[in-house]
């Protein structure tokens, strides 16, 4: 069992599309264990955050450094899943998935993973489902089969994506309970998320984001009025004529 | 009338070459099957239509150079479809145009210098054998050949299927992951066109491409897991390639495209009366069960 430790350190981070910085110089820490909610703007470059975090888009400047943790033991939920639904795929095989790092892409999938899959399928309240195809699952039975998976992969970094979009409240709370468990294993847990109250409700730690910095730390404190005023008058269309960026000194 | 016996089996008892057909279309139907399941699923259906015409050039430049050697043109031509599959491959992962665009591009431009190198150089009757195949004519190295490819194809297939279905599935969790999606996508298209080729001398590519695609397109019809459909699909090839033989024989037509046509009935079918979305099922509609 790997130790479930992990922190992240960001750099003076920008990520662009097309030379238009989507996150532009962004410098923290996700610690070890903490849960943290990224808010801000549509455009504000949350899920750009996420994916440069997991390694999926290059930063165009600095960088995202991981301690205790490889890149490719994060556990990373995406906004919208590629996931094909029509193909011909039980529940219970959609959840080894999880098991890549583990088996590999020829290892065998051992009585006990399948076991510990069965489990997590029942942690997230869908025991009998295992050999339902996902393409007759509602959205809700969905998304809570990727986090099974997210569970199965045991990951020391848990990455979420707006995870509770177009969920009904029993099920998020149910989520939610989940999500404070992996907390509770010091797993680093970051999520994207667009509910204020749920925020302030279930996250010690929020980064509050629209491209730059606006704030980054305990919630009561960062999700002031003057805080949210200033995220909000980003402006999401790019500007073809802005100034280029210089590197601001170290 | 008839007897079963004279029907079913005394045609392959007597000739040699309907043995031998029967063979060839055995190790086609196993290897093309499940490929075409899997070209379906990631819904790259004419990508394998495509690649058969893809890889003209390849057999036309073998001719050009070696004469009518089916040997070279199955290197040449499994070659060139390479090429064009890697290209594809490649440019749908580096650039932003999708692996259908990518690959009629390429296609046609490989289709395009193949008929260029075929009118350049007169004679075209031997090429359109490449096209279209004479199954009753497959000779031993020939069998040896599909035989060959077909085992390749399945083993494979077998060792990289995970890694398939979750690319197939959730390619970003792969990438996530850092599992290398790439390198199993290619490996397959690499597959795609081996089948390919091993259908040259007996089925010619443009049919070799219908025993891949039909049974794998009936199968959808009778389950909804993806391992009894790639078992329904190798089957399901494998008895039209004999009904397709049997009716060939005996009622005189061209034998490739009986197997076709009869793999192409079997689809149809499927498509009226299959138990797993089939038009009966859907529209007959049985009661629902009580609460």
């Amino acid at each position: 069992m790997r130790s479930p430790h992990a922190s992240i350190r960001i750099d003076n981070l920008t990520v662009a599309y097309d030379r238009h910085p989507a996150v532009h110089h962004l410098s923290g820490a996700f610690e070890v264990g903490s849960m943290t909610a990224v808010v801000g703007p549509n455009g504000a470059g949350k899920s750009t955050l996420l994916k440069a975090i997991v390694g999926l888009l290059r930063p165009a400047e600095g960088r995202v450094s991981l301690t205790g943790a490889l890149a490719d033991d994060i556990a990373y939920l995406p906004q919208q899943a590629e996931i094909d639904r029509q193909f011909p795929i039980s529940t219970l095989d959609t959840v080894t998935m999880g098991f890549w790092r583990r088996s590999g892409a020829f290892g065998a999938i051992a009585p006990a993973m399948l076991e510990e899959a069965r489990q997590a399928l029942a942690a997230v309240g869908l025991i009998g489902f295992d050999a339902r195809p996902i393409g007759t699952l509602s959205a809700g039975q969905f998304q809570r089969v990727l986090f099974a998976r997210v569970m199965v992969q045991d990951a020391p970094v848990i990455l979420l994506d707006e995870p509770f979009n177009a969920i009904d409240s029993r099920t998020t709370s149910d989520l939610l309970a989940l999500v404070h468990r992996w907390s509770a294993e010091l797993r680093t847990v970051v999520a994207v998320l667009h509910d204020m109250e749920q925020v302030r409700a279930h996250f010690p730690q929020t980064l509050l984001i629209s491209r730059e910095l606006i704030g980054w730390g305990e919630t009561a404190a960062t999700l002031t009025a003057d805080n949210l005023a200033r995220a909000r008058h980003m402006s999401e269309a790019w500007d073809e004529h802005a100034p280029l960026c210089h590197v601001p000194a170290a | 009338m008839y007897l079963p016996y004279e029907l079913l089996l005394q045609p392959f008892v007597d000739y040699g070459f309907m043995r031998r057909a029967l063979v060839a279309i055995f190790g086609l139907a196993i290897g093309c099957g499940p490929i075409g399941v899997f070209l379906i699923l990631r819904r790259m259906s004419l990508v394998g239509d495509a690649m058969s015409h893809a890889v003209l050039p390849g057999a036309a430049i073998a001719f050009l150079l070696f004469g009518f050697s089916l040997t070279a043109m199955t290197i040449g031509g499994f070659l060139v479809g390479l090429a064009v599959a890697l290209c594809a491959g490649t440019i749908t992962r580096l650039t932003p145009q999708r692996e259908d665009a990518s690959f009629a591009a390429l296609f046609l431009i490989s289709l395009a210098l193949g008929v260029m190198l075929v009118s350049w150089q007169g004679t075209s009757v031997d090429l359109m054998h490449v096209l279209f195949g004479a199954i009753l004519a497959v000779d031993n190295p020939a069998l040896i050949l599909v035989a060959g490819i077909a085992t390749v194809s399945v083993i494979t297939l077998a060792a990289i299927f995970r890694a398939l279905v979750i690319e197939c599935l959730d390619p970003g969790f792969l990438r996530a992951v850092h599992g290398g999606g790439a390198r199993y996508h290619l490996l397959f298209l690499v597959l795609v066109v081996l089948n390919l080729v091993a259908g040259f001398q007996s089925l010619g590519t443009l049919m070799t491409v219908g025993l891949m695609m039909l049974p794998a397109a009936s199968a959808r019809f009778w389950t909804s897991e993806i391992g009894p459909m790639l078992l329904f699909s190798a089957a399901g090839a494998f008895v039209s390639g004999y009904i397709g033989l049997l009716v060939s024989y005996h009622v005189n037509l061209p034998s490739g495209p009986a197997i076709i046509l009869t793999a192409g009935l079997m689809y149809i079918l499927s498509v009226v009366f299959g138990r797993n979305g089939g038009l009966v099922r859907t529209y007959l509609r049985a009661p629902h069960f009580q609460r």
